[in-house]
């Protein structure tokens, strides 16, 4: 079940790794350890770095994909036995554009500020592969309960990645967790590359190296 | 305030300061998976800068020409995502009618790029940061030849590191990222060149 990404054109399938034969915990367990969208699938990593320079924006992008992702998951299951499969994937987009357009309306109208720091991203939710992946890979074989655990996993799977990031960098870059600073930290000269681009691709860089060594070696592993 | 800015500012700023990859992230999934052989990344690379320029074009025009006249610019994401899609398939289908050799050499990659974030991510940023006309066609030319650029130098730097002898925990993604780390650090050299908000 590795990622597809041997194949030049494995992203023609984002998230096409399927297989997900398994049913609740198990699912569970595979959408937030075993197959983490992040680390092993890498998928969805354009938002995951993006928005990661503050804790709190790491917070409400991983809410949103969960939101997301059940959110559609759910919907593609109810309707995966009326939709034609030729247009399937138009269907899953507007489902996937649907549930967006949702939260992005309810952002503006109570956090402006932090839609405003999100910017574009949450708009971009419609192409991160997290989402279309899980619908295309499970969601249409599966029955609506599942999906739900499903979506919920890979969401969580996100969400957790998004928030481990989003303390190293803020930590490291701003010396300040959720905006409150620590005295014990007073000594600390933030480092601004770590708010800045470059940070976010050296933190997310050195997690996989970490995931990797955590999880031990796999034989199936792409080659670079 | 920088609405003077000339579009060709913009189109410079898009590939080396504003690289819509390097610092806005944008299009990681396909720079990732892509970039492992020099054809393939050039092949993507024009495809890419083709369609963003073409989109961010008809999505300036349906924003703010029909949208916003007739208030339902909540429907945004939807109609630009649609837009996408129905013009890479257009393009597609004329490519193939009229020129079955850069189908062949373009075929697979057109898919691709409706799923491509940076398209997306061109459209939207063209509304948020309300370029006009002429500024909208530089920032979607720029920020294509800013990704192109990137994926290429990516692919010939991955050529090299097939080379290397790197730790097995470092294999694959993760080198990949450090070495893009690298990259961004080091187009940050060209900040203060020109500015775009």
């Amino acid at each position: 079940m590795a990622a597809d990404t041997a194949s030049p054109i494995g992203c023609a399938s984002c998230g096409g790794t399927g297989a997900c034969g398994g049913k609740g915990i198990q699912t569970l367990r595979e959408g937030v350890w075993t197959n983490n969208p992040i680390s092993i699938q890498v998928l969805g990593i354009c938002s995951a770095l993006a928005v990661t320079n503050r804790l709190a924006n790491a917070l409400v992008m991983g809410g949103a994909l969960i939101f997301v992702t059940v959110g559609s998951n759910l919907f593609v299951s109810l309707l995966r036995n009326v939709t034609p499969r030729r247009v399937r994937m138009i269907a899953e987009v507007a489902v996937i554009a649907t549930f967006v357009i949702v939260f992005d309306q309810f952002l503006k109208a109570f956090y402006w500020d932090m839609s405003k720091q999100l910017g574009p991203y949450v708009g971009l939710i419609i192409t991160n592969c997290i989402v279309m992946g899980r619908a295309e890979a499970f969601a249409l074989q599966n029955p609506p309960l599942v999906s739900i655990v499903d979506g919920f996993a890979n969401g969580l799977g996100y969400a957790i990645v998004l928030a481990l990031i989003g303390v190293v960098r803020e930590l490291l870059g701003a010396g300040t967790l959720l905006g409150y600073s620590f005295g014990a930290l007073s000594w600390y000269t933030p480092n601004q590359v770590m708010v800045l681009a470059p940070g976010a691709f050296f933190t997310l860089g050195f997690l996989i190296a970490l995931y990797n060594v955590l999880r031990g070696p796999q034989p199936e592993d792409a080659k670079p | 305030m920088e609405h003077q800015t000339a579009a060709f500012i913009i189109v410079i700023a898009a590939i080396f300061t504003n690289n819509i990859l390097l610092s806005n992230f944008l299009g990681m999934c396909s720079f990732l998976v892509c970039s492992r052989q020099l054809e393939t990344a050039a092949g993507l690379g024009v495809a890419v800068t083709f369609v963003m320029t073409c989109t961010a074009t008809l999505n300036y025009a349906i924003y703010h020409w029909v949208l916003v006249p007739l208030h339902i610019d909540h429907l945004t994401f939807i109609v630009f995502i649609a837009v996408i899609a129905a013009f890479v398939q257009f393009v597609e289908m004329f490519v193939e009618r009229f020129s079955p050799k850069l189908y062949h050499a373009l075929g697979i990659f057109l898919p691709l790029i409706t799923v491509n974030c940076a398209i997306l991510g061109a459209s939207l940023f063209l509304v948020i940061r309300k370029y006009s006309f002429t500024q909208s066609i530089g920032f979607g030319f720029g920020a294509g030849v800013g990704w192109a650029l990137a994926i290429i130098l990516m692919a010939g730097l991955r050529k090299k590191m097939g080379y290397s002898n790197i730790p097995a925990p470092f294999q694959g993604v993760a080198t990949a990222m450090l070495v893009t780390g690298v990259m961004a650090m080091t187009f940050m050299g060209f900040a203060g060149m020109v500015s775009i908000q």
